[in-house]
């Protein structure tokens, strides 16, 4: 179908332009992935992983969605149900689905459903918990299960009830153009996103009938949140790049995720294989009285956001974050996003940034590019504390270690008949 | 103890204040600091991070809190902090950082943004730079490589290439170049003026042009086509374009071709094509002895000459051989003070003193030299420090002075020294202020031979212009404030050794001969060759500071950070291979 590598690079990238995500709904997660509803199911971020390698952060928020899941009453209990393998963890990834930092999604919790119209798949991902103990970095106190219970049970059902009086859901790639204008990221700052978000829905919402006492409290809850629209956008870049990979030619990367412990990618040529390498730990600015010392390993699917071209790879479009690159300004932004493009193929004309001189975003990273010149994407993230249930105790940028994309590149040649 | 600040209605956005909490941590006396706003959250993060106190109550949301951990109550220490905290926050309410030079690391990137660059510049290292230079080439690039340790079968093919592409391929080693008045790599600043020189020597090059600029003239292109262009191999394929280039130059008036003696088989073909031209040609073959010029083909003695030469000719002048008589100082030297011990950083510059002391003391020619010298005969001494025998893991001396150091100690140590001559090579590259360095040096060494009753006569030269990025004028004073003797020309302040040693040398006088016949048309150059003469924009592959000389003369740079692919890593690199050109069913 494709004579050379770059001829299906270029369809790839032309599926993930022609992509357009449509958040449909909010239901129970085990609705839509059957997975979830064969015995003691978790799901988690990154490539696979047993429960024992999982970093503390991890291994809490497996313990915050059994006792959700009221698998147990108590902490021994449900980490006895764990470190025995009772409990089957499966990746996001492998069931349609991505998940921010642990990624711990079971199967009551509510998930949104992003379809990409233009190839008829589906994506799921959780909702934002907002800020402070969540279950994302780990924590799984009493407060974050409440919140988890009250997200299933108000958040969902009044969210779901108000997208389905659109017609044909709400279309994201809309919104994405319109917040990258007003300087997000989306994926350390959403909050134009967010709120264009709540624009959108809060119509909808006060005119449902009945959730008289809800809709105050899911208003309020959005208004609150400044990174609702993260998970909607890790939901949107997940279904877009599911459709750009069926095309299984080239050397496009079609995923970046972590689990704490390693980091995996996929490029188009080589299917759903993973190729993964020891992940790094995310520098950048903390809180009072953290240092990186305190700072968790790398996690999270919500690289699926640099996958597609946002994020780190679109650090110029947020200048008012810019600074987490490192101690440098505008400039270093500037000079992050231009290095960029060295590994990417071309740039999507549907998001223009105005701090880029309205060129696109980036748009196809090639893992060949990338084993060539060394540089390696860029990837904006919340930085965990080490500890369970501390929660976020900085924000910075990490890369993946160049293992994955030689990895990746090498096992391609070799598909095709390189001989080493 | 934990010391509270609570600045009133003072609103800071978070990232402004983790770097500023950053830099409080850094005071000395400042165990932990912690720099927030005073809202509920921030002061439960106050709390976890053990930094709360009950002051902090008293913050609102729009107020700054500052709690540092402190020994005592140091009231200095607090003032200082409070200090600090205005000046960051003065100073980052300045904004505006450095821009910085766009730089790429892929030839994808380098291309792109360099359409118009009509120039690749090469510092990279030399086992890489024959493929790089063959990419630059296929794209349709003049190159400049400043790169050495390239191989003479792949200059040879690489060469041809380039001619065959009716491309100009500068180098390998090639150290000096002005394009279009734009100076490149290890390059003074130079008046743009009429006269072009092609010359296979850096620092050749360098004295030729400051010396043109000295007495009042300017350059329009300076070529370097690397040190073993003539060599038979070779066959002079740059400096033949060069000079085609040059003659076809509008701008150009004069020519002037620098050069070691060429490879026989060379040699005739280069004369028949100077003579051809239609401009009057200047000729300097360091090691040769020019006995007569012919007409509009001038043969210069040395370096000095061949400015002076050029300069008479761009103001249309007859040709005089100004042999300028030098006075003798008439130094008292102690018995057994006879020797010139000369420390360069400038190789051309170490080679021309060498064939004036052997034509002048009549030493022998034939013998080479022993390793690290271009001179070794009884007392006297020449040696190039740029030399690979004294830079082997160490830069080079124009930018290290430790090795001239050294070695000037040693010079005047050896009781037979009379005379020391050096160089001070200024220009883009080269040491910010090599006077300085030197100078604390020769005073040491003139006082500590004096303490032993010799007199020790130090002579320099700067090869450099008032326009150089060193202050000419401050290493002049410098220089002399030390006790050494300042000459306008390596060749000046040979002669001058050799006068105060009682060996005054003078040129021949040469006579203008009718030219001979060349019977060769002139070669019409390449519309890419012509595109070199007005072009501005360069694609600069490795080293920063060429990148910064050429914006700083207006030129366009796009710095090209260039690594070797996937790291240097074999298996990789054949991988890319076969993957860039596999095809798919």
């Amino acid at each position: 179908m494709y004579k050379t590598i770059d001829e299906a690079n270029q369809a790839v990238a032309a599926k993930i332009v022609a992509g357009s995500p449509f958040l449909l709904d909010v239901v129970p997660a085990k609705s839509v992935i059957t997975e979830l509803n064969e015995g003691k199911v978790l799901l988690h971020a990154g490539p696979p992983i047993r429960y024992d390698q999982m970093i503390d952060p991890i291994q809490g928020a497996c313990v915050g969605a059994a006792l959700f899941e009221g698998w147990g009453k108590t902490e021994e209990e449900v980490r006895q149900q764990l470190t025995s393998g009772e409990v089957k963890l499966i990746p996001c990834h492998h069931v349609d689905a991505v998940g921010p930092m642990g990624g711990i999604t079971s199967a009551n919790m509510a998930v949104l459903v992003v379809e990409n119209k233009t190839d008829g798949n589906r994506a799921y991902c959780t909702m934002n918990e907002g800020i402070g103990a969540v279950l994302r970095f780990g924590a799984y106190s009493a407060e974050v299960v409440d919140r988890l219970h009250w997200m299933k049970n108000t958040l969902g059902p009044v969210l779901s009830a108000a997208l389905k009086t659109m017609e044909n859901g709400l279309n994201v790639n809309v919104l994405v153009a319109k917040a990258i204008s007003m300087g997000d990221e989306f994926h350390q700052r959403n909050i134009a996103a967010s709120l264009a978000f709540l624009k959108e829905v809060a119509p909808a919402i006060v005119s449902l009938e009945g959730f008289e006492k809800e809709k105050q409290e899911v208003i309020q809850f959005l208004a609150d949140t400044d990174q609702f629209f993260l998970n909607i956008m890790m939901a949107s870049a997940k279904a877009v790049m599911d459709g750009a990979r069926k095309i299984q030619e080239g050397t496009i990367v079609t995923a970046m995720c972590r689990n704490g412990h390693e980091f995996g990618i996929r490029i188009a040529g080589m299917g759903d294989e993973w190729f993964t390498g020891p992940v790094n730990t995310p520098k950048g600015l903390y809180f009072s009285g953290f240092s990186e010392a305190d700072a968790s390993p790398d996690m999270g699917d919500s690289a699926i956001t640099e996958t597609f071209g946002v994020g780190g790879m679109a650090m110029i479009a947020a200048p008012a974050v810019t600074r987490f690159v490192g101690s440098g300004g505008f400039y270093d932004a500037l000079n992050t996003s231009n290095e960029m493009t060295e590994i990417c193929i071309d740039s999507n004309p549907n998001f223009p940034v105005p701090t880029w001189d309205f060129k696109g975003i980036c748009l196809g990273i090639d893992a060949r590019k990338v084993v060539e010149t060394g540089i390696l994407p860029v990837i904006n993230t919340g930085i965990a504390n080490k500890k369970a249930g501390l929660g976020q105790i900085g924000a910075g940028t990490v890369t993946p270690p160049i293992d994955c994309f030689e990895k990746a590149v090498l096992a391609y040649a070799k598909k095709l008949g390189f001989n080493e | 103890m934990l010391h509270t600040i609570i600045q009133k209605n003072s609103y800071q956005d978070s990232i402004v204040l983790m770097l500023l909490t950053n830099r409080l941590n850094t005071l000395a006396g400042v165990t932990k600091a912690s720099v927030m706003m005073g809202t509920p959250a921030n002061k439960d993060i106050f709390k976890t991070g053990g930094l709360y106190t009950s002051e902090l109550e008293e913050a609102s949301s729009n107020d700054m809190a500052i709690v540092l951990q402190i020994d005592g109550k140091d009231e200095q220490l607090i003032q200082d902090v409070l200090n600090t905290i205005d000046e960051f926050l003065a100073e980052q309410s300045k904004g505006g950082n450095d821009k910085g030079t766009e730089t790429v690391k892929t030839w994808d990137k380098a291309l792109e943004l360099g359409e118009d660059a009509h120039v690749a510049i090469f510092s990279i290292p030399g086992t890489h730079a024959a493929l790089e230079i063959e990419h630059a080439l296929n794209e349709g690039k003049h190159v400049f490589c400043f790169s050495d340790n390239v191989a003479l079968k792949d200059e040879v093919r690489l060469k041809q290439m380039a001619h065959e592409k009716g491309l100009l391929l500068m180098g390998p080693d090639c150290g000096t170049g002005i394009i279009n008045g734009i100076p490149v790599a290890f390059t003074n600043a130079v008046r743009k003026g009429s006269i072009g020189v092609v010359g296979a020597s850096g620092t050749g090059i360098q004295e030729v042009t400051t010396l043109i600029h000295k007495l009042g003239g300017g350059v329009t292109n300076a070529i370097g086509t690397g040190g073993r262009d003539l060599k038979a191999e070779v066959g002079g394929i740059t400096l033949k374009d060069s000079v085609a280039t040059l003659e076809n130059d509008p701008d150009t008036k004069v020519i002037v071709v620098i050069s070691k003696p060429p490879a026989p088989s060379v040699r005739d073909e280069v004369l028949d094509l100077l003579r051809s031209s239609s401009k009057p040609v200047v000729t300097i073959f360091l090691g040769e002895e020019p006995t007569d010029h012919e007409e509009n083909l001038y043969r210069a003695y040395t370096l000095e000459e061949a400015a002076e030469i050029a300069v008479q000719l761009m103001h249309g002048k007859e040709v005089v051989e100004k042999n300028t008589s030098l006075e003798d100082p008439c130094y008292q030297f102690a018995a057994g003070q006879t020797g010139i011990k000369g420390l360069y950083s400038g190789g051309t510059l170490a080679y021309e003193a060498a064939m004036l002391m052997k034509r002048s003391l009549g030493l022998k020619d034939e013998k080479e030299a022993e390793a690290g010298f271009i001179l070794k005969d009884g007392v006297h001494e020449i040696i190039d420090l740029g030399d690979d025998i004294y830079t082997q893991g160490k830069p080079h001396p124009m930018i290290d002075p430790s090795k001239r150091q050294e070695m000037l100690a040693q010079a005047a140590d050896d009781p037979t020294t009379a005379v020391i001559l050096l160089d001070d090579v200024l220009g883009y590259g080269s040491h910010e202020n090599m006077a300085k360095e030197l100078a604390p040096t020769i005073k040491e060494i003139k006082e500590k031979a004096a303490s032993a009753g010799r007199e020790l006569v130090v002579i320099a030269t700067i090869v450099g212009t008032d326009e150089d990025p060193q202050n000419m004028a401050e290493q002049k004073k410098i220089l002399t404030e030390a006790g050494t003797i300042l000459c306008n020309s390596n060749a000046q302040a040979v002669k001058l050794a050799l006068i105060i040693l009682g060996h005054p040398l003078t040129l021949p006088e040469r006579k203008v001969l009718p030219k001979k016949s060349s019977g060769k048309a002139t070669v019409i150059p390449s519309k890419e060759m012509m595109r070199l003469l007005t072009n501005d924009a360069f694609i600069n592959i490795g080293l920063r500071s060429f990148s910064d000389a050429i914006t700083s003369h207006n030129g366009k740079a796009i710095q090209f950070d260039w690594q070797p692919v996937a790291g240097g890593n074999v298996t990789l690199q054949k991988a890319l291979q076969f993957l860039n050109k596999a095809e798919l069913n």
